[in-house]
C-alpha cells in the first residue's frame, strides 16, 4: 500500500476523494480508516508528505493545573503532536513555533485563508480546558484546508499526570486518518539504560513513552539485565538478569515489582518473547553449549522444546496470528533467519543466500514484514517479507542491532553502538528507511522493545 | 591464542604471570588475611588462604594462563589452548576440592543473544576438554557473559581477539 503513495502523480486529487468519502458518512466517532496515504511532492526526491500546520491550542481560560497552566499547555500539546507526526514518512508538520495561538471560536471555525497562505494542506486545531473535577479536556481537530472540511474531531478527558497521552492520542487519530495505518504513538517502550565504563556497564531496565518521555527505572543496576519485553497488556515484563551470576529469564510484575523465574532450570535461559496473546513465552536455553528454543505457558507447566540443534537456535518471535515463529540459527555455520510452525515443525530458511548473516528477527505486528540485523561489513537494520523476499536495508551505521516494531508495524526502533566508545543509543527509523532519528533517553540505551497500543 | 600479534601474546603472558589478567570483582574477593601466616602457622600463607596453595592467586601463579582465546564465531580449541588447559588440569588435580567457573565471553561484533549462546559454547569447549582429561564435571560450572564484559575496550582486531575468551575462575 505504501509504495502506491509515491506513484500518485497529482496533488490533492486523491486526498480530496478521501475527504469527501468520509464527510459523506459523517460519523461523529473516529471514522474507520479506509483510504491509502496521500500527499504532495515536497522535494525532488519524490517523497510525498502532507504539510500540516499546528498552531498552539486554544484555552477558554488560563488555569493552573498539575500539568501546567492551560494557557501554556496549548503550545506543548501542539509540539508533542508535531514531534510525533514528524517521525513518520507521511507528514511535514509546521508549528507550533512561529504560529499564532488560536482562539476558542477558531477551533471549530478555522481561518482557512490565513493558514492556506502559509502553505497548509491540512490544519490541526485543538483546545485545553481545566475541568472542575481536576481533569483536563483536550479537543483535537483535523481539517482539510482546500476543502474547508473537518476530517477528525476527537475529545479526551485525562488526569493531569497523563496529559501527554491526550496529545499522543490526537496524533494517532490524525496519523491513522491520513495514512490508513493503525495508530502507534500512544504506546510505551521498555529498554536497557546503560551507564559506566565499557568493561563494566551498569544496566537497568527502564520504561518510557514512545517519544522518550515519562522515563522510569525498574531495576537498580545491581545485576546485568538485558532484552526486556512488555507483555501485550503492559502488566509484566520479561527480561534476562544475571542475578546469582547466572543468566536466566524472569518475569517482572510491573505494579508489584515482584519477579519470578520463567523456568526452574540450572541452565542458562535468554532471548525471551511473548506470544501475541500474552499466554505463552518463547525463550532460548543452553545445555552443554547447545542452544534451543522453548515455549512455556505463562501459568507454568512443562516447557516444549521447539528446535533440536544443531548449533545455536535463538531469537524466536511469533507471527501476529501466533501460528508461526521466526528465529535465527547458525545450523549451517553462520547466523541465518528461519521460520517454523509454532509447534516447531516445518522449518524453512528465509534469509537470502547472499554471503551476509541475518540475525535478531522480529515479526511485524502487521504480519507483512520481518525486521532483522544484517551482519556483513557493518551491522545494519533491514526488513524482508516472511518468504525472504524484497530485502530492504534501512540503516547504515557501524553497529545497529535488535530491531523492534511499533505496534502498527510502520516504524522500527533499534540500538546503535558507537565504534570504540561502546556507547549505545536507541534510534528509530521508518519502515521505508526515512526519518531516522535518535530517541531521547537520560542515559545510554539498548535493547528497546515496543509495547502494544495503550488501551483507555 | 589465535590471531594475536606477537607483542600482544607477550603482553598477555606477562599479565597472566603477574596474576592480574582477571581482575576479580569485589564480591569475588576472598576474605581478607587472617593475620600471621595463616592457619598452618608456617612462614607462608596456608592452604586456602589468599596466596596460599589452592587459592586463586596460587592458581594464577601456577598455570600457563587462566584463559584460552577463540577465533571469530568459533569455539574450537587449538594445541596452544589445550596446553593452557593442561596446565589448569595439573593444578586442579593437585587441589581436588577446588571448584571452578568457566566464563565464556565474546567480542562486541556480534548480536546480544547470539553472543550469550556463543560464549556458552566457548565455556563448554573448555569444560569438555577438562572433563575429557579427567576433571570431575561436578567441579565445573559454566557461565556466558556474551559481549557484556569485555576486557579490551578498543574496537579493533586486537581488542576483539583478547575478548573472545574462556576464563577459568577458581571458587573456594
Amino acid at each position: 500500500m505504501h509504495c502506491s503513495i509515491r506513484e500518485i502523480p497529482m496533488k490533492h486529487i486523491f486526498l480530496s476523494a478521501i475527504a469527501l468519502l468520509v464527510s459523506a458518512f459523517a460519523a461523529p466517532a473516529f471514522a474507520q480508516v479506509t483510504g491509502p496515504v496521500s500527499g504532495t511532492v515536497t522535494d525532488d526526491s519524490g517523497k510525498f508528505e502532507i504539510t500540516v500546520l499546528i498552531p498552539p491550542y486554544a484555552t477558554p481560560a488560563a488555569v493552573d493545573t498539575p500539568a501546567g497552566n492551560t494557557g501554556e499547555l496549548g503550545a506543548k500539546f501542539a509540539k508533542i503532536i508535531a514531534d510525533d507526526l514528524s517521525g513518520t514518512d507521511v507528514f511535514k508538520p509546521v508549528g507550533p513555533a512561529g504560529l499564532r495561538k488560536i482562539s476558542m471560536t477558531e477551533v471549530t471555525a478555522p481561518a482557512f485563508g490565513e493558514w492556506e497562505a502559509k502553505g497548509a494542506e491540512h490544519l490541526i486545531h485543538g483546545y485545553v480546558r481545566a475541568n472542575p473535577d481536576g481533569t483536563l479536556s483536550v479537543g483535537c481537530y483535523l481539517y482539510d484546508v482546500a476543502l474547508k472540511s473537518e476530517m477528525v474531531r476527537q475529545g479526551y478527558n485525562v488526569q493531569p499526570r497523563e496529559w501527554r497521552r491526550a496529545a499522543h492520542k490526537c496524533a494517532d487519530s490524525i496519523y491513522s486518518r491520513l495514512s490508513g495505518e493503525n495508530p502507534f504513538f500512544d504506546s510505551r517502550i521498555v529498554y536497557v539504560a546503560e551507564t559506566g565504563p565499557k568493561q563494566n556497564r551498569k544496566k537497568q531496565i527502564a520504561i518510557m513513552d514512545s517519544d522518550g518521555e515519562n522515563h522510569k527505572f525498574l531495576t537498580n543496576g545491581q545485576n546485568i539485565v538485558l532484552t526486556p519485553r512488555f507483555s501485550p497488556d503492559y502488566k509484566q515484563i520479561l527480561y534476562l538478569s544475571y542475578a546469582g551470576r547466572r543468566p536466566r529469564i524472569y518475569v517482572l510484575d510491573v505494579a508489584s515489582g515482584r519477579q519470578k523465574l520463567v523456568t526452574e532450570s540450572p541452565n542458562q535461559t535468554f532471548s525471551p518473547r511473548w506470544s501475541p496473546d500474552g499466554k505463552s513465552i518463547l525463550y532460548s536455553m543452553e545445555i552443554a553449549g547447545i542452544t534451543d528454543i522453548y515455549r512455556v505457558a505463562v501459568t507454568g507447566g512443562p516447557p516444549l522444546r521447539l528446535t533440536n540443534g544443531p548449533g545455536i537456535n535463538t531469537g524466536g518471535s511469533f507471527s501476529p496470528d501466533g501460528t508461526r515463529i521466526v528465529f535465527e540459527s547458525d545450523r549451517t555455520g553462520a547466523q541465518q533467519v528461519y521460520i517454523m510452525n509454532a509447534d516447531g515443525s516445518n522449518v524453512q530458511r528465509v534469509s537470502p543466500d547472499d554471503g551476509n548473516q541475518y540475525a535478531t528477527p522480529e515479526w511485524s505486528p502487521k504480519g507483512d514484514l520481518i525486521a532483522f540485523t544484517r551482519i556483513g561489513g557493518g551491522f545494519r537494520i533491514g526488513v524482508m517479507t516472511p518468504s525472504g523476499g524484497s530485502v530492504r536495508m534501512l540503516t547504515n551505521s557501524w553497529q545497529d542491532e535488535a530491531p523492534t516494531w511499533s505496534p502498527n508495524g510502520r516504524v522500527i526502533q533499534f540500538f546503535r553502538t558507537g565504534q570504540g566508545s561502546g556507547q549505545t543509543q536507541v534510534w528509530q527509523v521508518d519502515v521505508t528507511g526515512a526519518k531516522e532519528r535518535k530517541i531521547k533517553t537520560p542515559y545510554d540505551g539498548s535493547d528497546p522493545s515496543w509495547g502494544a497500543i495503550l488501551k483507555d | 591464542m589465535k590471531k594475536l600479534a606477537p607483542t600482544l601474546l607477550l603482553a598477555v603472558s606477562l599479565i597472566a604471570l603477574s596474576a592480574c589478567a582477571k581482575k576479580p570483582r569485589p564480591e569475588d574477593l576472598p576474605p581478607g588475611p587472617m593475620g600471621g601466616g595463616g592457619i598452618t602457622g608456617q612462614g607462608g600463607p596456608g592452604y586456602g588462604q589468599p596466596g596460599g596453595p589452592g587459592s586463586r592467586e596460587h592458581f594464577l601463579a601456577h598455570v600457563t594462563s587462566d584463559r584460552v582465546f577463540f577465533e571469530t564465531n568459533r569455539s574450537d580449541l587449538d594445541p596452544e589452548d589445550r596446553q593452557v588447559l593442561d596446565s589448569q588440569i595439573a593444578w586442579l588435580q593437585q587441589f581436588p576440592n577446588v571448584r571452578i567457573v568457566i566464563e565464556g565471553h565474546c567480542d562486541e561484533r556480534g548480536t546480544r543473544d547470539y553472543n550469550i549462546a556463543l560464549g556458552a559454547r566457548r565455556a563448554n569447549a573448555a569444560k569438555n576438554y577438562l572433563v575429557s582429561r579427567g576433571v570431575d564435571p561436578r567441579r565445573i560450572q559454566t557461565v556466558s557473559y556474551g559481549k557484556e564484559r569485555p576486557e579490551a575496550t578498543g574496537s579493533d582486531a586486537e581488542s576483539w581477539a583478547r575478548n573472545r575468551r574462556a576464563v577459568t575462575v577458581t571458587v573456594l
